[in-house]
């Protein structure tokens, strides 16, 4: 075997924090990826994933610093090189796909003209530029932009996510390098954009011979993709080896942790561990009928159905632009619908006023999507579950203890400010203050999606013991169908607006009657591997 | 498109009638007998009331405020302000003879203002060294608690008296022009370059220089080629609203430096009561302060395609 393209031994990076230093984020990691090989590395947020890749590509912020190892590429040592030596290697060498397709792209400059400088930065100089174009195009075309010529001349903003991030795949080869660094190239894209995207991926390294190395918190792509796969924790590799034996023989505790949590890898609903309330009788307590909003010229909501029954959860799926989030905010009565109607039990929400709408609250409450920017930072813990207490004149010591308690938090947390809590803590938080007024229903915009998979896993066991303990019904958003199979009895596919498919969640998902659900079912990656966890 | 250069016209327009009508309320309405206005106070009394007559007649004062106010504002459309009080001139006439000269000061100011202000973020940004990126970061809050009268008088006693390489004062030429222009522009440059170096830090760190430098970019063609632009936009938004800031300042520089200009003659309009030529100089610096801002709002489109496309489509995003 000819020598690997990357080699990174015991490499250890610190971070200076204040006067002292080091707060290491890597801990001696080693790893190496040869020639046509695909390695994932999958580690959840603060395991030095990322910074592992920073210190690959000599990218590292100020404040960290390399205290130990090495980082060759073919063998050449390119450990503590400066930015004008480590410039021949970037591009030339070692091509990186960035995270976020959309603030990755210069906004003021048209795509042609960002590949060419990557064409400029690693061919010879003195070339005509006739032939930098040239190159550039032939870079998009093969980074899966057939129009390549019209992409040239347009602005980033101009460009979908999916094509965004074509084009900078489209950047990562235009200096024709070895490997390629991809640092969670999909999070930001809907599933079939992202299976279109590593599909294309798994192509080019097989067409061109390149070596890849994807960062990914995803277990279910990296399971399907890799050829190998690395588990990162707290700094450290905790397993590598092929998929097959991480699949069949994880050794790590954390590694069959993170299997059991991805939400793909579930059969079935999760079953509450707390004691089930009996009377859940099924009525009908939210019901949307007809909705439409336009905004401008644009249906972002197209006369969409919904029913949440009383005690269950219903899932609205679908990708970006489907009109979910528009549908949730309706339904919550942030957003007024120019047509529909919307019925708590049976009492219409739609052309309530104000003072009404706030009576409706408190049966009615909301959980949003990020909770770093849903918490008031300056609140402490108490003082936000108390708000919506206070807000109706009604006393709150007890009763935030009760809500504290019911999330799985204990008393030490009341004095806490939401920067002293991680983010799993938090939503619980958001969780518990949509709670504090005994609502009836509860509408949840992609609560799991800004978390970890092991606290995403948590937190909606913990939605399932309330809704049993509680009898409460949920209208979930997510884009996620792993997560619809865990939570949600029923389930709405939505697509540009319109309602494409209802139903009970076995029957949409074992025999999905739309063509777009099937799309949807078949991008979710790790969706063939057997379930390892039958609950 | 147009609907957008139709809106921005139509602001600008709005901000110089509103001032025009502001002044005129202040001027001629509120004060109980405007004609006292037109005379030093001293001699008030001595003055006989025909005469005072014969003058409220001659600026129709004598007239119902609302035909005065219409009367006025059809004059200033065709920009007549009528004549100054002190030395007879048309307002307007008045006004032209010294306007170029402060328009070269306050143009000339805002631009050294913005080099300044680039420089200073450029050798924040692009420094290795904390010293000098800590150092160069401190000049703006520096350069803007120092009053233009104190910074004015002493580079006048370094550059003037000491070493002699410029005239004290007056308005011959480019060598007089210099240390007014210095003492203008550094508190003018201060709240700019305060933005610029802030934003210059952002978009350094912002996801699209990462892709520069996996393409293999080096840290000056980084900040030349992408911050640069990106980084300038808010800057220049805070550019058009200090331009306020230069003429308030060229009344001391003006006076300081002895030059003749729009700042010096606001400061003796205002000494001798002369109404007309203040009322001539508040919508003269509310029109060139509306001109500015729309030539600003106008070039952000122009360097921001995003901005465009929002425009074009007519689209809120």
């Amino acid at each position: 075997m000819s020598d690997p393209l990357l080699r990174i031994t015991d490499l250890a990076v610190d971070y200076r924090t204040g006067r002292r230093d080091g707060t290491p984020a890597v801990r001696g990691v080693s790893l190496h990826v040869e020639p046509g090989e695909f390695v994932s590395l999958v580690g959840e947020s603060g395991s030095g994933k990322t910074t592992l890749i920073q210190g690959a590509l000599g990218l590292l912020p100020a404040a960290a610093r390399i205290r130990s190892g090495s980082i060759e590429y073919s063998d050449v040592d390119v450990t503590g090189w400066n930015d004008r030596r480590m410039a021949l290697v970037r591009g030339n060498y070692v091509g990186f796909i960035p995270q976020d397709p959309n603030a990755s792209l210069n906004p003021v400059k048209k795509v042609g003209q960002q590949v060419v400088e990557a064409v400029r930065f690693n061919r010879p100089k003195g070339a005509p530029a006739t032939h930098y174009r040239q190159a550039a195009l032939e870079s998009l075309r093969t980074a899966g932009l057939a129009d390549a010529e019209r992409v040239f001349g347009q602005y980033p903003h101009q460009l979908s996510g999916g094509m965004k991030q074509r084009a900078l795949i489209a950047i990562a080869l235009a200096g024709q390098p070895k490997i390629i660094v991809a640092d969670e190239p999909t999070s930001a894209l809907d599933v079939t954009v992202q299976k279109r995207i590593l599909d294309h991926l798994a192509g080019l390294r097989e067409q061109l011979g390149i070596g890849i190395l994807l960062v990914t918190h995803d277990l279910g792509v990296a399971l399907e993709r890799s050829d190998r796969i690395l588990v990162m924790q707290h700094g450290e590799i905790v397993e590598q080896g092929p998929v097959t034996r991480i699949l069949t023989d994880a050794t790590s505790e954390y590694t069959r942790r993170l299997l059991a949590a991805a939400p793909s890898r579930h059969a079935g609903r999760l079953q509450p561990t707390r004691t089930v309330r009996p009377d859940s009788s099924g009525a009908v307590v939210l019901r949307a009928a007809g909705l439409t909003k336009n905004y401008r010229d644009l249906r972002a909501l197209d006369r969409a159905d919904l029913i949440v029954r009383e005690g269950t959860t219903h899932a609205i799926v679908g990708e970006s632009g489907a009109g979910k989030s528009t549908l949730a905010g309706i339904l919550a009565g942030f957003t007024n619908a120019d047509a529909g109607s919307v019925q708590l039990h049976g009492r219409e929400l739609t052309g309530l006023n104000r003072k009404q709408l706030r009576e409706v609250r408190r049966d009615l409450q909301f959980v949003f999507q990020n909770p770093f920017t849903s918490l008031d930072p300056r609140f402490t813990v108490r003082k936000l579950i108390a708000e919506p207490l206070k807000a109706f004149g009604l006393p709150s010591d007890e009763r935030v203890r009760d809500l504290l308690h019911d999330v799985a938090l204990d008393e030490t947390y009341l004095h806490r400010l939401p920067a002293q809590l991680s983010g799993g803590q938090r939503q619980r938080v958001a969780i518990a203050r949509a709670l504090a007024l005994n609502p009836k229903v509860l509408i949840l915009d992609e609560a799991v999606s800004a978390l970890d998979v092991s606290v995403q896993a948590q937190i909606l066991q913990l939605l399932v013991d309330l809704q049993a303990e509680l009898g409460l019904s949920y209208a979930f958003v997510t884009h996620d169908l792993g997560v619809v199979r865990l939570i949600a009895d029923d389930v709405t596919v939505m697509k540009d607006g319109r309602v494409v498919e209802s139903g009970p969640v076995e029957q949409v998902f074992a025999a999905p009657a739309h063509e777009y659900t099937r799309q949807l079912l078949a991008a979710v990656p790790g969706a063939d591997l057997v379930p390892a966890v039958q609950s | 498109m147009l609907r957008y250069v139709a809106l921005k016209v139509g602001r600008a327009l709005f901000v110089v009638w509103a001032a025009f009508t502001v002044t005129f309320v202040l001027l001629f309405v509120l004060p109980a007998n405007p004609v006292d206005l037109l005379f030093d106070p001293a001699e008030i009394n001595a003055i006989p009331d025909e005469v005072k007559a014969q003058v409220a007649a001659n600026y129709g004062f004598n007239k119902p405020v609302v035909l005065q106010y219409l009367d006025r504002f059809g004059h200033a459309v065709i920009g007549d302000f009528g004549n100054s009080v002190q030395s007879g001139k048309p307002v307007t006439r008045a006004i032209l003879d010294v306007l170029p000269s402060t328009l070269v000061l306050a143009s000339g100011a805002l631009v050294l203002a913005v080099l300044i202000a680039f420089g200073i973020a450029l050798v924040a940004t692009a420094t290795r060294r904390p010293w000098l990126r800590n150092l160069v970061e401190a000049l703006p809050s520096g350069a803007v608690s120092v009053p233009v009268f104190l910074s004015g008088i002493l580079v006048l006693q370094i550059f003037s008296f000491r070493l002699g390489w410029f005239p004290s004062f007056g308005d011959d030429g480019v060598r007089s022009l210099i240390l007014p222009l210095i003492t203008l522009a550094v508190p003018v440059a201060g709240p700019i370059a305060q933005l610029l170096v802030r934003s210059f830090g952002t978009e350094l760190h912002s996801g699209y220089v990462t892709t520069s430098w996996a393409k293999g970019a080096t840290r000056g063609s980084i900040l030349v080629r992408d911050v640069f632009r990106n980084a300038s936009l808010p800057a220049l938004t805070i550019a058009g609203v200090t331009f306020g800031n230069l003429i308030a300042g060229s009344v001391i520089t003006e006076t300081v430096f002895a030059r003749q200009g729009i700042g010096r003659m606001t400061q003796t309009a205002i000494n001798t009561l002369d109404v007309p030529l203040v009322a001539g100089i508040v919508v003269l610096v509310a029109a060139s302060f509306a001109l500015i801002n729309l030539v600003v709002d106008l070039i952000c489109p122009v360097l921001d395609p995003r901005l465009r496309a929002t425009l074009t489509t007519g689209g809120t995003a």
